[in-house]
């Protein structure tokens, strides 16, 4: 990628990072901390990685994305809405009524989200299912699911993950944020889901793990997948929960809190100029 | 009915499968380890590239079905009662009902008559928790010839349906030739305007003996199929309580939450009439031949025609 293009990303990057924090601060709740840890992400496939349209969000070889983590929905919302998906005034709306920006995420209701998620675990499950119908039916597409280091502790997905394996799902991509960082605490401390890497090799994946919040490192793990034939392909990204606004990095309290009126415009200060940072460059 | 031909309802699930299969490209088959049993076996031998064994993985098995149904698959997904109602109701509800998606649910070895497996296997709940579902279609067929129509109505039917067939041999009585099934649509298999008892499954033939049975007494019983428990057929139901005057639900299932309570609501806010509902009282089962367990619990001809009489009698 050239400088540019990292420079692009990282503005982008940087927006959605404010549509998190305008989306929770507006909404009252939310999870502003994952999604923070994921921001980067996000960007990265709706701006460079995902075959997508946001003028044709049902186009039937579009890739597919899966936010099995569903609370990080105020961050999978932000980059739709700056792609084009939606205007970007509606992140305001999130989890009001009336609202096509529920809680988490519904693809009943906001163009670009390819599945209901929520309840964790379950994602995973519905990205294999997609994967699995995609094979048959001849169709080139990808799926891409993220998941949580936290929601790793599910049963169900290790079920999935057997069932990836199983069926060859080359055309999965399974992403992992590992922020280290759950509701009740470290994941360490709560259920320690380690070593994530080991067992997802054990479990038949093609493995990376990589620093999160690099675009060189998350182009080079996409450009990887796509070399991988018969098994499923699993990044672990290695991420800071919170990220980007200083006093909710590696805070344990920001999984699930929205800012108040001091700390979203001091959060929204700091965003703004690293925004102008990376702009007057 | 001795010289009648019996067939499990599962059968007719399994035999429609790989009707459908032929037919139609989209349909794929999932099932949790339980192909020989829940009939899915016979649509993986005609169509193996279509049909998915998940392991013994229910809540997996769900939402890859619903995953599958987002790509515009018509994806049935089968295990028992038990595992596909109760083990994986959240996946049920989360991933299939709240996305309205194409999945068909095919729970087979519903109920008490799954016999000698014992209680952690006889699904009694399963209509109250599916139909706790907003938009969950739930159906259970009264014989073969019923489950065959009813899982082509449900690969018709736009959205997700839970379907719940027998492991036991049933009497077959629909003539196929003629029967047409309608989701939503009760049957009124016999006339009468003592009583009317409405019942579904297995307890349709159940019904239909305690009939002849209260004939030979001189009460006249109108006897109701009611395939679908939801949405229920309500006309059918108000009509037969304005025309009958007395209500007695029958199903192979706890007396909270299933067919008996869906009547009762109905009649309660529309037309109060008396009701008596069959079904398991509020205890598990137990291990015992489906037979024997049938009649113990009161889910019988005789039982049915006693409980009629008593209630008509007062």
């Amino acid at each position: 990628m050239t400088a540019k293009e990292k420079r692009a990303l990282e503005i982008s990057a940087c927006k959605v990072r404010m549509g998190v924090i305008e989306g929770t601060y507006a909404a009252k709740s939310g999870h502003p901390g994952g999604s923070l840890s994921s921001a980067d992400l996000f960007t990265y496939l709706y701006f460079k990685e995902l075959n997508i349209d946001p003028a044709q969000p049902d186009k039937p070889d579009r890739d597919r994305f899966v936010l099995s983590k569903g609370h990080c929905a105020p961050g999978l919302y932000a980059a739709l809405a700056l792609r084009g998906f939606f205007p970007w005034e509606d992140l305001k709306t999130l989890r009001h009524i009336g609202s096509h920006l529920q809680g988490h995420p519904n693809m009943r209701s906001t163009p670009g989200v390819d599945m209901s998620t929520g309840s964790l675990g379950q994602g995973v499950s519905a990205a294999c299912g997609m994967a699995l119908a995609a094979k048959l039916q001849g169709n080139p597409c990808r799926v891409y699911t993220l998941l949580g280091d936290g929601e790793i502790e599910e049963g169900q997905v290790w079920e999935a993950f057997m069932f990836a394996h199983h069926y060859k799902l080359d055309n999965l991509r399974v992403i992992i944020d590992n922020n280290g960082l759950q509701i009740d605490g470290p994941v360490e401390q709560v259920m320690s889901s380690y070593p994530i890497l080991d067992k997802l090799a054990a479990f038949g994946f093609e493995t990376v793990e990589i620093d999160g919040h690099d675009f060189d490192a998350l182009e080079g793990a996409f450009a990887r997948a796509k070399t991988v034939k018969e098994k499923p392909f699993a990044i672990l990204m290695r991420t800071t929960k919170g990220k980007g606004v200083s006093f909710m990095e590696d805070q344990v309290g920001w999984h699930g809190k929205a800012p108040n009126q001091e700390q979203y415009e001091i959060a929204m200060a700091e965003l703004k100029a690293k925004l102008a940072e990376l702009e007057a460059d | 009915m001795a010289d009648v031909k019996k067939i499990a309802t599962r059968m007719g699930y399994g035999a429609a499968l790989k009707e459908l299969g032929a037919l139609h490209d989209n349909i794929v088959v999932f099932d949790a380890d339980l192909a020989g049993s829940t009939q899915t076996a016979t649509f993986a031998k005609a169509f193996p590239h279509r049909h998915f064994n998940c392991g013994i993985a229910e809540g997996n098995m769900m939402a890859v079905a619903a995953g599958a149904a987002t790509m515009g698959m018509v994806a049935f997904a089968s295990s028992f009662a038990m595992f596909a109602a109760g083990r994986a109701y959240e996946q049920v509800r989360n991933s299939i009902g709240y996305t309205r998606l194409n999945v068909k649910i095919g729970a087979s070895h519903g109920g008490i008559s799954v016999g000698e497996d014992g209680a952690s296997h006889q699904c009694l709940e399963d209509y109250a928790l599916m139909r706790s579902i907003p938009g969950m279609v739930v159906m259970s067929p009264a014989d073969e010839v019923e489950a065959r129509a009813m899982v082509k109505a449900a690969y018709e039917h736009e959205g997700p349906v839970y379907m719940r067939f027998g492991r036991s041999p049933v009497p077959v009585f629909h003539d196929e030739a003629t029967f047409h099934f309608e989701i939503g649509k009760g049957e009124v298999m016999r006339e009468g305007t003592d009583i009317a008892i409405i019942a579904n499954g297995l307890l349709v033939a159940e019904a239909l003996e305690a009939g002849e049975l209260l004939a030979a007494q001189g009460v006249e019983a109108r006897i109701i199929n009611m395939a679908t428990v939801k949405p229920l057929d309500e006309a059918l139901v108000l009509k037969a309580a304005e025309e009958c005057g007395r209500i007695l639900t029958c199903e192979e299932h706890s007396v909270i939450g299933g067919l008996g309570d869906a009547v009762c609501s109905l009649l309660s806010e529309k037309r109060p009439t008396p009701v008596r509902r069959i079904g398991t009282p509020d205890v598990f089962g137990h291990s015992g031949p489906a037979a024997e367990l049938l009649r113990q619990f009161g889910l019988c001809g005789p039982c049915i025609a006693q409980t009629a009489l008593e209630f008509v009698r007062g």
